[in-house]
This record gives C-alpha cells, sequence and structure tokens, in this order.
C-alpha cells in the first residue's frame, strides 16, 4: 500500500513541477503568428502551384498578411474572386485584374509542318531542345514531348494526337504559369482570358525570313505587316518578322484574322461569321 | 613495350575502320561555300569582308572577338555573296559568310610547295602568336582555340606535352592517313609545339589497333629529339583528353579543373599538322580532311576537305547515300551528332561524315533502370548516370552539381552499356548545360 502512495505522490509531484518548468520555457520562447495567416490560406484554394511566385498557398498567404500594399499580388488560380476574399478578410483592397490563360503560339501540325526527322532521345522538350533545332524544318515551333503536360498541376494541357501540338482546356487553366516556364521554346504565353473567353493571337513564334518560315511550315507567320496595316487600334507591332498582337490594345475585332494570309492569327471563341452582303 | 591505360570505366565498341586504307584524297572547290563565324568553343568571331568583296584563298574573313575566339579564313576564292543565318547540321542557325567560288587563287605567301620545312625559325611567343592568327582551334572535336591551350597560365607550368593520336572513337580515320601519310610534317608539328611551351619530351598515345602508325611514327621518330611513342590500350574513350593524361602520365585532372592544371597541354593529331602548316607554310586553317565511311558505301573516302563545303558534295563523290542509311552523323558513332540537315556545311573540327545502317541507328525502348550499375563501371569520369539522369528528370540542377554532371565528358559509355535501354547521356547532356549556366551566373 505504502509504495503504491508513494509512487503515486513522487509521480505527480514531477508532474506539477515539470508543467511548472514546460510553462515558463513556453512564455520565453513564444513565437507570435499572425492568425490571420492561417485564415486567410483557408480562403485560398490550397494548390499550391507556385503562380502567385511564393513557394506555396501557405506562404502567400503570409505575404498578404504582412504587405500592408497587396495591388501586385495575385493568385492567379483563384483569381479575383478569391483575391477580394482576402483582401476583405483582411481589410486590404486587391487589384482588378482580368483573369488570364495559357495560350500555345504555335500552329504547326503535321500537316502544316511535316516531320523531316525522326527525334528518338529521351521524351523531353528540354533534353531534345538541347540536342538539336527539334524534327521539323522550324526550329522555333513546338517541340511536341509534352513538358508542359508534365509541368501542369491542373491536368489543364494535354497533347492532340492528331495534330501533335499541346491544347489548353479553358475550363481546367488557372493561368498558374508553370508550363510557361518550362518550355524550351517559350512558345506559351499567358494572355486574357478576354470577354466571354474571345480572344485573338498570332500563333506562331517562327522569327525566320518570311520564305524560310513558309518554307518550313504552312501556318508560320510571315511578317507580311498585313495585318499591322489592317488594325485600326494600334495593337499589332511586328519585331523581326513576327506579329504580336498586344492584348490590352486589341478591341477584338477581327480584321487581322482575315487578312492573314497563312492563317496564322488565331481566333477563339467567336460565333461564326456572317456572311457578308456584297453591295454591287 | 608496356601498354598504358586509364584505370576507370571505358568499353570496347568495334572499331569498324573500313576506310583505314583509303589514301588522302583533295577535293577541289566548286559551287558555294558556307563559312560559319563560330566554328570554335568561345566568342563568334566577328566578319571583316562585306557584301560583294573579292576574297582569295587564306585571307582573313572574320576576326577573335576576345582571347578565347578564333580567326576564320576563306578556305576558296570567290565573291562574298551573303553574311546571313544559315542551319548547321543541327538545324541550328548560325552567323556564316557565303563565298561564291571563282578559280582557287591562293595568297601570296602561303608556301603551297610539298617541300618539308625542318628548321623552326620562329621563337615560342611568335609560334603562339602564329597559331592564333591562323584561326587553329582542336581538330580533336571540341574546337577549343589552340593558341589559349599554348598560353600557360602565369603560375602554372607545363611539364608534359602530350599528342593524342589515339583516335579511340570507332570508324574515325581521319588522324590515322595524317600519320601514315604526312609523319615527317607531324614530327615537325610536335617540335614546334614543344618549342612553344617549352617542354623537352612529348609523348604521342596510338591505340595499339594502329600497328602500321606505331612503326611509322617509331621509325622516324629518332631524327627528332624528345618524342616518345606511348602505346595505349584499344578501349573507348581512350582519346579524351582527361582519360589519355591519365594514361601517359598517371595524373587525374582535378574535378572542374584543365589540363594545365596537373602540367599537361593535350593537342590531337589534326591539330599538330595544322601547326605545322601555319608555322612552316603559312597556311591558316581551311581545310581538314574528314572521313566518309559507312559500312555500305561503295568506297570508302578520305578527303581533304576546304571549310565551309556542303557535305552532301562529299556525299555524292562517296557516290551518294545508299539506300540502307538510317541515320547520317557528323562525327563518329559514339561522340558525334546525328545530322536533321544533311545539306549542311562542314566546319573546322568536322572530322567524319558517317553513314550509319538503318538497322543499326534506332534506339532500343526504354525500360526501367534495373539497377545493374553498368553504367557507373563503364563510366570514364567516376560519375554515377543513373542517379544523374533521374536528378535531370526532376529538375534537381543544385543536386546535380553536387554529384559533378559538369564532369561529365558525353562519351556516351553509359548509355551504351546500359541494358534498359535508358537514354542517360541525353538527360545528363541537359544537367551539364544547367549546372554551367548556373555556374556562370553565379561569377
Amino acid at each position: 500500500m505504502e509504495t503504491i502512495i508513494f509512487t503515486v505522490l513522487v509521480l505527480s509531484s514531477m508532474g506539477v513541477l515539470l508543467a511548472v518548468i514546460l510553462y515558463f520555457v513556453a512564455q520565453k520562447f513564444k513565437v507570435f503568428e499572425d492568425p490571420r495567416i492561417d485564415e486567410v490560406a483557408e480562403i485560398l484554394p490550397g494548390a499550391n502551384c507556385g503562380g502567385c511566385g511564393y513557394a506555396g498557398c501557405r506562404a502567400f498567404a503570409e505575404a498578404l498578411v504582412k504587405n500592408d500594399d497587396i495591388s501586385t499580388l495575385l493568385c492567379p488560380v483563384g483569381g479575383s474572386s478569391v483575391m477580394n476574399k482576402a483582401a476583405e478578410h483582411l481589410g486590404k483592397t486587391a487589384a482588378v485584374k482580368d483573369p488570364l490563360i495559357a495560350v500555345v503560339r504555335c500552329s504547326g501540325s503535321c500537316e502544316a509542318r511535316p516531320r523531316t526527322n525522326l527525334f528518338e532521345g529521351a521524351k523531353s522538350c528540354a533534353v531534345m531542345s538541347t540536342t538539336y533545332s527539334g524534327d521539323t524544318g522550324c526550329s522555333f515551333g513546338c517541340l511536341g514531348q509534352g513538358d508542359c503536360v508534365v509541368a501542369c498541376t491542373f491536368d489543364a494541357i494535354y497533347i492532340n494526337p492528331e495534330t501533335l501540338l499541346p491544347e489548353v482546356d479553358e475550363e481546367k487553366c488557372t493561368a498558374c504559369g508553370s508550363c510557361v516556364k518550362v518550355c524550351p521554346k517559350f512558345i506559351i504565353e499567358l494572355r486574357k482570358k478576354g470577354p466571354k473567353n474571345r480572344r485573338i493571337y498570332v500563333s506562331c513564334v517562327n522569327k525566320d525570313k518570311g520564305g524560310v518560315a513558309r518554307k518550313s511550315c504552312g501556318a508560320a507567320c510571315i511578317g507580311c505587316i498585313k495585318c499591322q496595316k489592317v488594325c485600326a487600334f494600334d495593337a499589332i507591332t511586328i519585331a523581326s518578322n513576327l506579329a504580336y498582337i498586344d492584348n490590352t490594345k486589341c478591341r477584338l475585332c477581327r480584321k487581322c484574322v482575315t487578312e492573314c494570309p497563312t492563317n496564322a492569327i488565331r481566333e477563339l471563341n467567336f460565333p461564326p461569321k456572317k456572311q457578308e452582303v456584297k453591295s454591287e | 613495350m608496356k601498354i598504358k591505360t586509364f584505370k576507370h570505366g571505358g568499353i570496347h565498341p568495334y572499331d569498324n575502320k573500313i576506310s583505314a586504307e583509303s589514301t588522302i584524297e583533295t577535293v577541289a572547290p566548286e559551287g558555294v561555300m558556307q563559312i560559319f563565324l563560330s566554328q570554335h568553343i568561345g566568342a563568334p568571331a566577328a566578319p571583316v569582308v562585306a557584301k560583294g568583296d573579292k576574297v582569295k584563298v587564306g585571307q582573313l574573313i572574320a576576326k577573335a572577338t576576345g582571347f578565347v575566339s578564333a580567326n576564320i579564313h576563306s578556305s576558296v576564292s570567290g565573291t562574298v555573296t551573303n553574311i546571313d543565318l544559315v542551319a548547321d547540321h543541327l538545324g541550328i542557325k548560325k552567323e556564316a559568310i557565303t563565298i561564291k567560288v571563282e578559280g582557287d587563287e591562293w595568297l601570296d605567301d602561303i608556301d603551297r610547295s610539298d617541300d618539308i620545312v625542318k628548321e623552326i625559325k620562329l621563337s615560342a611567343e611568335e609560334i603562339v602568336k602564329k597559331v592564333a592568327d591562323s584561326g587553329l582551334v582542336g581538330l580533336g572535336g571540341a574546337a577549343f582555340p589552340s593558341h589559349v591551350k599554348l598560353s600557360v597560365p602565369p603560375g602554372k607550368k607545363a611539364e608534359y606535352l602530350i599528342i593524342n593520336a589515339a583516335e579511340c572513337e570507332p570508324y574515325l580515320t581521319s588522324d590515322y592517313r595524317l600519320m601514315m601519310e604526312h609523319t615527317e610534317e607531324l614530327m615537325i608539328g610536335v617540335q614546334i609545339l614543344k618549342k612553344a611551351i617549352g617542354v623537352p619530351v612529348a609523348y604521342i598515345g596510338v591505340e595499339v589497333n594502329k600497328p602500321k602508325a606505331i612503326e611509322k611514327l617509331n621509325s622516324l621518330r629518332s631524327g627528332y629529339e624528345g618524342i616518345e611513342i606511348v602505346p595505349l590500350k584499344k578501349k573507348y574513350p581512350q582519346g579524351g583528353e582527361k582519360q589519355l593524361i591519365k594514361a601517359v602520365t598517371n595524373r587525374e585532372v582535378p574535378s572542374g579543373g584543365l589540363p594545365i592544371d596537373v602540367g599537361a597541354i593535350v593537342h590531337n593529331v589534326g591539330t599538330t599538322f595544322s601547326v605545322y602548316e601555319a608555322v612552316q607554310k603559312n597556311k591558316p586553317l581551311i581545310d581538314n580532311v574528314v572521313t566518309v565511311t559507312g559500312k555500305d558505301i561503295s568506297v570508302q573516302r578520305n578527303l581533304l576537305v576546304r571549310v565551309g563545303a556542303p557535305v552532301s558534295r562529299l556525299l555524292e563523290i562517296a557516290g551518294g547515300i545508299p539506300e540502307s542509311t538510317g541515320k547520317v552523323i557528323f562525327g563518329g558513332p559514339m561522340m558525334g551528332k546525328a545530322a536533321s540537315n544533311p545539306n549542311a556545311p562542314t566546319q573546322k573540327s568536322t572530322s567524319a561524315v558517317l553513314l550509319m545502317l538503318d538497322g543499326e541507328s534506332h534506339r532500343g525502348k526504354p525500360s526501367p533502370c534495373v539497377r545493374c550499375s553498368r553504367c557507373v563501371s563503364a563510366c570514364p569520369m567516376n560519375l554515377e548516370p543513373y542517379l544523374l539522369k533521374r536528378l535531370s528528370e526532376r529538375k534537381l540542377f543544385e543536386e546535380s552539381e553536387k554529384n559533378s554532371a559538369h564532369d561529365c565528358i558525353e562519351c556516351g559509355c553509359c548509355a551504351y552499356s546500359c541494358p534498359a535501354n535508358i537514354p542517360l547521356l541525353d538527360y545528363i547532356r541537359l544537367s551539364k548545360t544547367e549546372v554551367l549556366k548556373m555556374k556562370r551566373n553565379r561569377k
């Protein structure tokens, strides 16, 4: 009996003593963390894609809480709805930003751009581009090994088995930009999603002279400046034989699309054009 | 006679030197030549001629920009028709000078006679300057400007001059033909190099699968002072710079270091011959021996080709591309690169054009790694290819650096020995490029 009482006494007094020590140690080494960080992290999508430029959603939440001005920060996955929610929670204002989407600027399908050789090396665009210019005549275009597909954490990009070009799933793409970073040919660009998902872009990155570009790919931009001439809003610039449409200036009038002789300018999600009645 | 070799790794591919007995034939220039401004490691040369200019053979057409760079000379006489981007054999567009060939008019101060000039008149400094002026680059493959190698940095001392005559790469015979046909010139070339860097003895390393060359070199050696012939075991990559140094001197070049760090300077046979021509004959580097070979080619060729000649012409001389060809390779089967553009012009460092049979040119289907570690035993640089491949696949380039991906010499032994057909070198080459990029950015 005595042994039991002795044991209980010793153990409980040890417990109390250690609890007191622990209490003071905890006070001494206390780290204050803003509880809002966890709250904001709850609001964020939790995809940890790194599209915001931070290591993950929690790091981004920390940045949102710590910075007074959050107008430069954006969660591309959540878009403005999530940003507004987070900003409201913190009593700050988020900048209004148009939703973006990844576009693949290459139209070199198997038909337009015949394969000139066979690549049997490692299935990776990065490896292929360090080895040589590619398996077609065009040294700028898509290599089709699918590094962007591997990089996408949202399963939003896939290789079309017919054209062997990557295609973006508009529903799933969050514009996190990981495909943009991984493409060794710099083909993928983040552009404004546009009203009703309508957008126009030059689907080519070939900087060769017109003749050379045309010879290697039927759908290449040949830098003929026809689109630049027809554009009423100065949205098109031509640099080193390649047209580029500035999507902040473009008003989606679609004049350039019909003007382009090689169909290198693409329109997406537009209703089919009405047949123009020619007045004679 | 002790046969030397390097210790770790290496493979034994069948040597296939089927063009070994074809004597060197000269290809007369004709048509249009395209001469790249960047045929060497380092900064591209800057053109000093303009469109429409008339040039003669041996005339300087592009000047080196910086120390690690090389002059480019016209290999033909004619008119400059264009200075524009031209696709090389890998399809990569590089700046090139296009010259339309008109006649064959040489600069007057180039000695074109066959006389062998033995007496070395120039001093050591003058030799290095001459080598730099003549646009000499290493003809072993890497095309590193030769004068850089000859200029020993302060604080370092050259103790060994090694002439790389191993020619361990299968199929290639251009160096062998030079040794057989221009032995005397080579010996003088070695003397010039010895004088330039101030060493008493030079070692010529030859693989034992070339007994005739060893015999020939030995028979002429007595006429010259301080030349040792070192027979080397037939093993690939015996002619790798670091492997050759290990074999001859038993010294190991440190990771990330240069041969001069262990007191060695290595020059290729082709380069040595060009040094002779530049110093004794005043002839800049405008031509080199290119082996045109393949199992189904009707006549095997070793051709003396002017730099910038279209490869299609060389193939024409060799009787066209046979039906059975699977791929055209610039260089040998181990380190050469498959050409996606067989119309590309030759460069200073083009050592061979190889037509591989279709049956031999395809890679097997890769299957998962079975951890047999054959790649580790085969790697002559003591690397772990399977690990580097995995790191590269996951884009862990900092980790690759810790595992010395930048020390890879791209010899291809790992991929050759892999029973699972894994394209190890493809991935390691990617790591190597990325690691070197990281190192450069850190400076």
